[in-house]
């Protein structure tokens, strides 16, 4: 049926990703509206792990992937990823860390509308060679086949569902072999059972590649079936655990919110 | 630096995905670009046809013998006061001293293409009972033609100076009621003969053509009463713009009278420069009215494109990326713009050739789009988009990626 994913080479589990230290974020810093939205996060994420980002809504799970996706400068604290800190580096250093290091998947897929699902696929090597090799265009083509587009290369965004929309975009967070893929509510804004779908693809890429998933969720039963939850509530981390299998997390607010 | 093939393919999608809005502004730049083209040629034929018409019939420098000037019996003292009054002489037809010795040394200056010796005054030319005012030329055929193209004017008859033969202007033989072949008297102060005319001359200027008497240098040598001399000496160039630094540099070495068609006709001259500031204005507003057409649709394109500016900067594109991606755009704009323009420009220029005529049904005058104007024009287009997507290029890459995404 689908191509297995190649294995993603060069990431050993158990290699520091991420070390975040203290980590705070303000916004219209110096200004009378200046709101802090993390109050000193720590954080430490391995590769290939599988870790749930739950949390109410404005509790700072966006702002904390934007962090970690290096979108936005984080106010004050350490951010170290792959080892390497990322304070103080321009623009240019953090784009190309970007392109090293992470794949994004949006809640909206945020596909370009004027471009093929392959082209939506290419589009990431194109922007750091300047052009597409046969290789990048034969890598693209068997992640879409992993994701079940095989017959679908040709298509804009427009003529797809939502679900194979998403799936083209996971192939696109893919294909410059990312060691981390961050999904901000990749299922959000799909029906249950694509949703499901989709969760069990993202969960399949990293059984066989490795590839090590932050997913920002609010359905605890796709929280469930991650290896590890991090929730955070009022831009702290009011939980990090490893999820026993089969069991399905409460979030604490919902907790709460019951007694 | 990488080869731009990203922010040419995006850039190219980007403008066909925004149809309505690419084909209104490319449109637009070529409706700027045909005027300038357009206008371009129009002025440059027309101010070459004003050219050659004044030109054709005249010398690019004249030479002539200084005018006659009253030399005081003693210099001035300075601060003294003077009590007599100086009459200006009437400047009578003089020779230029030494002109068969003159003419070889200017011929071998630099740029000069032709030396014509002549005898000009005033006659009469008489046939039967009119009488009209001529201007009498003598000149030595082969060297006239060579400078002003005679034989190429002759309208009817052959051109041909023997001695007792002449060359008339079509309006004097018309006035004449003369024909090649038939004869005519002219008249001076001093003498008179008999001329049997050879060819019917259009000089291109009709009041030129109304009084012009062509004969052979001995002739008018006899007529006006200047035995061997020649009252000035015509020089044509290579290229007519040199005419004013030439003129002075022989200025400064021969004590003659010496002057440019610059200086001799400084009302056209300056005519012509007016019509090329005009133009010149006319070229800028236009193209300063294309580059805000082009900045406004990149402006619109800009915020149409928040997302997918953000999707791309998350996905791994420079601000440098972003920013050339929409430069792109302006240049493809101004390109294909320039191309669209430069054809309609062709088509209106053919249209002008075709179906603008004069009175004699010929064309006013020449004009054409020479390909080095035609490549100069797209060249600035082009970089009027580059410049015009300058603003909104910076603004997209200045849009903050995670801010984008969001919306």
């Amino acid at each position: 049926m689908h191509t297995p994913v190649e294995p993603q080479p060069g990431a050993s589990p158990g290699q520091e990703l991420i070390a975040l230290d203290a980590i705070k974020k303000s916004y219209n810093v110096g200004r009378p509206s200046e709101v802090e939205v993390l109050h000193g996060l720590n954080l430490r994420v391995q590769a290939g792990e599988f870790i749930a980002l739950m949390g109410p809504s404005g509790s700072g799970k966006s702002t904390l992937l934007n962090l970690l996706g290096l979108l936005e400068p984080m106010t004050s604290g350490s951010y170290r990823l792959q080892g390497a800190p990322v304070e103080g580096l321009n623009d240019a250093a953090l784009t190309l860390r970007r392109r090293e290091t992470l794949g994004f998947v949006f809640q909206f897929h945020h596909l370009l509308p004027a471009f093929s699902a392959l082209e939506n696929v290419t589009l990431p090597a194109l922007m750091s060679e300047g052009r597409i090799s046969s290789t990048q265009r034969e890598r693209a083509r068997s992640l879409l086949d992993a994701v079940g587009l095989a017959k679908a290369l040709d298509k804009r965004p427009g003529e797809l569902s939502g679900g194979m929309q998403q799936r083209v975009a996971i192939a696109r967070a893919l294909v410059m072999n990312p060691p981390l893929v961050l999904a901000d509510e990749p299922t959000g804004n799909l029906d249950t059972a694509s949703s499901s779908d989709v969760f069990a693809l993202l969960r399949r890429i990293h059984t066989e590649r490795g590839t090590a998933f932050i997913i920002v969720t609010h359905d605890p039963r796709l929280g469930a079936r991650c290896d590890r939850l991090v929730e955070l509530v009022d831009g702290q981390i009011a939980r990090d655990e490893a999820i026993a299998e089969g069991v399905e997390p409460v979030p604490s607010a919902v907790v709460a919110t019951q007694t | 630096m990488l080869w731009p093939g990203f922010e040419l393919r995006v850039a190219l999608r980007f403008l066909r995905e925004g149809r309505m809005q690419t084909v209104l502004i490319i449109v637009g730049v070529a409706a700027g670009v045909a005027v300038i083209a357009y206008i371009s040629a129009l002025i440059s034929g027309l101010q070459n046809s004003t050219l050659t018409k004044t030109l054709g019939a005249q010398a690019h420098i004249s030479v002539r013998a200084p005018d006659d000037v009253v030399t005081p019996a003693a210099a001035l003292q300075p601060g003294a006061a003077v009590l007599t009054e100086t009459q200006p002489r009437a400047q009578r037809s003089r020779s230029v001293a030494n002109w068969q010795a003159l003419l070889p040394l200017l011929e071998r200056l630099p740029n000069v293409a032709g030396v014509s010796p002549m005898v000009s005054g005033a006659g009469l030319a008489l046939r039967g009972e009119a009488v009209l005012s001529v201007a009498l030329m003598g000149v030595d055929l082969e060297r006239y033609d060579r400078m002003i193209g005679l034989r190429s004017k002759v309208v009817s008859g052959t051109a041909r100076l023997e001695p007792g033969e002449a060359i008339v202007g079509r309006e004097l033989a018309q006035d004449l009621g003369v024909r090649a072949g038939d004869r005519l008297t002219v008249q001076t102060t001093t003498s008179s003969e008999s001329l049997r005319v050879t060819a019917l001359v259009d000089l291109g200027v009709r009041d030129l053509n109304r009084r012009t008497v062509i004969v052979p240098l001995r002739a008018a040598q006899n007529l006006l009463a200047l035995p061997g001399g020649a009252t000035g000496l015509d020089l044509t160039l290579d290229d007519v713009w040199k005419a004013q630094s030439l003129a002075e540099s022989m200025r400064a070495q021969y004590p003659y009278k010496i002057e440019s068609w610059q200086e001799s006709n400084a009302q056209l001259v300056s005519a012509l420069n007016a019509q090329s500031v005009s133009t010149g204005i006319i070229r800028a507003v236009v193209l300063a009215v294309v580059v805000l057409g082009i900045a406004s649709v990149l402006v619109v394109s800009v915020v149409q494109k928040r997302r997918e500016i953000g999707i791309l900067r998350a996905m791994g594109a420079t601000r440098g990326q972003v920013l050339r991606l929409f430069l792109v755009q302006g240049a493809v704009v101004g390109a294909i713009g320039s191309a669209l323009g430069l054809l309609l420009a062709v088509a209106l220029i053919w249209a002008f050739t075709h179906f603008v005529r004069g009175s004699d049904g010929l064309p006013l005058f020449n004009i054409s789009l020479p390909l080095s104007t035609a490549v100069r024009v797209a060249l600035v287009a082009t970089l009027c988009g580059v410049v015009a997507a300058i603003a909104p290029a910076r603004s997209a890459s200045r849009l903050d990626p995670a801010q984008a995404i969001r919306i």
